[in-house]
């Protein structure tokens, strides 16, 4: 007979309620894991929508998403010109605030050369940019809609929407959207009205407004990548990064610090969890010290009583974990953040659940042995 | 009570003490005790006479201190514990019935049976067979399914009785079985023991200062300080012998 579970049948609202507050610790543990993955997987995202075969960028950086890249517009033409290269393509990147509808929107925005390497791509809805000037390709996730227009820049120029795409955002979870090459330049450095006149005013000259961050390359087919980079670098204002050290940079530099973050938390929560289970597991002994003597005292050996304790922490444990997997695949998509619950993530966090119920329970275990089979006759 | 049933407990110059130098308490000194199978034996005396210390070394809970004991015939003591699975000993040869019944409020009537018996090994289809006959044995089987916290105070007893029969023990120890009942119910449970001691050869130990259960037993055993003061054959009238309720009526 499993004494556990008779046990827990017997106090089932206070395990309910016990689990549910525990449930709401391992949920919010297994969140943050999907919500590292979904970061993980936004964050590479756009240079994987890319994908070129190499990222031309400002030499002793590791740009353009790790850090800033300025590199002059006609390194486009300069890499084009490399035998084994099948295309180029100039972008920049940027972020922009603005209201859409009423509400503040910020988007991160690629500017891209229509018909070159670096557009959007699968379009969800709509086309391609076809006009030189203020069209964008958004992502739905910022709720623009068709044919909507939405001002961007320093002048609120606006720009109407021509087509959208699905789950192309950042590492921060802004969406992307797409202009074209100049009118990103146009937004990165047009000043307003006033500011431009004080600037000629004082003499100073207008800023440089061809510069982009990176030219991506595809090559023909057959053509090492090392053997082209090694070609743009003899260039010294000109370093050549694959896209595997590309998504290295994404993954150390810019998801590494939420990973540790993220793990911080975590650790903490696990703690907390342990504590509380322990507690919980150690007030659910005591109340049962007159019925664990009289267990001893009718004959049952210790493995009988360790699993009672033991089993009890697990079934809390694991009914914890379910209910906090239950709640965040419930709520998962009404999250900020994308949620990405990888089956491998979930599997961990269900073993460390299993090895805290083991921790949590060792109070209660060595309580339980210490009962004295004669505080069962005790009045 | 004839001589020919078989012994179920001997204890030869049973001593027990707790601390040592000033603060030694002699809790048993030189207890001679045999209880043949089939006698209720009754245990008296004021507090701190010993009689519950006594129950606990016979139930191989307290380890005695000096002299030798054998339980249904099987050495168990001999200035140190012959066996080692002493627990196993309990389950083996040992009923025990508490004053508060102590059911394990988790489990119903026949789980806390059932239970008892698992321990021992029988299988549970076989123990839920047995379990179901003992509770209609002690006329409690119409509350094989009621939690503990349902029963009433003389059911809950019953119940414990049977969980005290489950391995067919041959040795019953009871600790103030009927002080939490009223005297019809107390009588009920002691005539139940007498059946048990009747059909399944055991012997009974029984603590009380239940006056009104005097009558039920084969034997009164009075102890004073660690000692036996007393032990005799229960009689009704005080004045025809020495060996008389009034000599052992509790103090």
């Amino acid at each position: 007979m499993n004494l556990a579970l008779r046990d827990v049948r017997h106090n089932s609202l206070r395990f309910a309620l016990t689990a549910l507050g525990l449930g709401l610790l391992f949920g919010v543990v297994i969140s943050m894991t999907g919500i590292y993955e979904g970061a993980l997987d936004d964050a590479l995202r756009l240079p994987r929508a890319a994908s070129p075969d190499l990222w031309v960028v400002q030499p002793r950086t590791h740009g353009p998403f790790a850090e800033p890249s300025r590199i002059p517009r006609d390194t486009r033409d300069l890499v084009r010109r490399i035998p084994g290269v099948a295309a180029t393509g100039a972008v920049t990147f940027q972020t922009v605030q603005t209201v859409a509808d009423g509400k503040p929107l910020r988007m991160f925005i690629q500017g891209y050369e229509p018909g070159r390497p670096g557009g959007p791509q699968r379009l969800a809805a709509g086309a391609d940019i076809t006009a030189s000037h203020f069209q964008v390709v958004a992502d739905v996730s910022s709720g623009l809609t068709l044919g909507q227009q939405v001002p961007l820049g320093p002048l609120r120029q606006p720009y109407t929407v021509v087509g959208l795409t699905s789950s192309m955002v950042t590492s921060s979870g802004d969406p992307v959207a797409w202009v074209t090459l100049l009118d990103a330049q146009s937004l990165q450095f047009a000043l307003p009205p006033a500011l431009e006149r004080r600037e000629q005013a004082a003499g100073r000259p207008p800023p440089q407004t061809g510069d982009i961050n990176a030219v991506l390359v595809r090559l023909a087919p057959g053509v090492a990548a090392a053997t082209v980079a090694a070609e743009i670098e003899r260039w010294k204002h000109l370093a050549a990064v694959s896209q595997v050290e590309q998504e290295s940079f994404l993954t150390e530099f810019v998801i590494d610090k939420m990973q540790r973050q993220l793990g911080m938390f975590m650790a903490i929560l696990i703690t907390v969890s342990a504590v509380i289970l322990a507690l919980i597991i150690y007030t659910l002994t005591m109340d049962k010290l007159r019925a664990i003597a009289t267990l001893k005292l009718i004959g049952a050996p210790d493995r009988v009583i360790v699993g009672l304790i033991l089993q009890q922490a697990m079934v809390l444990g694991v009914a914890a974990f379910l209910f906090g997997l239950g709640l965040i695949v419930a709520v998962k998509d009404h999250f900020p953040r994308r949620v990405m619950l990888e089956p491998r993530d979930v599997g961990v966090v269900f073993a460390v659940v299993l090895v805290v119920c083991l921790l949590a329970s060792v109070l209660g275990v060595r309580t339980a042995l210490k009962v004295d089979a004669i505080k069962a006759l005790a009045g | 009570m004839p001589s020919e049933l078989p012994l179920r407990v001997e204890l030869h110059r049973i001593s027990k003490h707790f601390g040592s130098g000033p603060t030694r308490v002699d809790a048993l000194v030189d207890i001679d005790l045999d209880v043949r199978a089939g006698e209720i034996v009754g245990l008296l005396g004021p507090s701190g006479s010993g009689k519950s210390t006594l129950l606990n070394v016979v139930g191989c809970i307290t380890e005695p201190s000096a002299g030798w004991m054998r339980l249904d015939g099987e050495p168990v003591y001999d200035g140190g514990w012959l066996r080692r699975d002493l627990r196993r000993l309990r389950l083996e040869k040992i009923g025990f019935i508490f004053q508060f019944h102590n059911l394990l409020p988790f489990l119903d009537s026949t789980e806390n049976v059932v239970e008892a018996m698992e321990l021992f090994g029988t299988p549970a289809r076989l123990a839920r067979q047995r379990t179901a006959a003992l509770l209609d044995y002690l006329d409690v089987g119409h509350r094989r399914h009621a939690m503990p916290g349902q029963l009433s105070g003389g059911e809950a007893q019953r119940v414990a009785i049977a969980r005290a029969l489950a391995n067919s023990p041959r040795i019953i120890l009871a600790d103030e079985p009927t002080a939490a009942l009223d005297s019809q119910r107390a009588a009920v449970v002691m005539d139940l023991l007498r059946r048990v001691a009747t059909d399944h050869e055991a012997a009974i130990l029984v603590v009380t200062h239940d006056e009104k259960i005097f009558g039920h037993f084969d034997r009164l055993v009075r102890l004073r300080d660690g000692r036996i003061e007393a032990e005799a054959p229960y009689a009704a009238d005080s004045t025809a012998d020495n060996a008389t309720t009034s000599r052992l009526s509790p103090s």
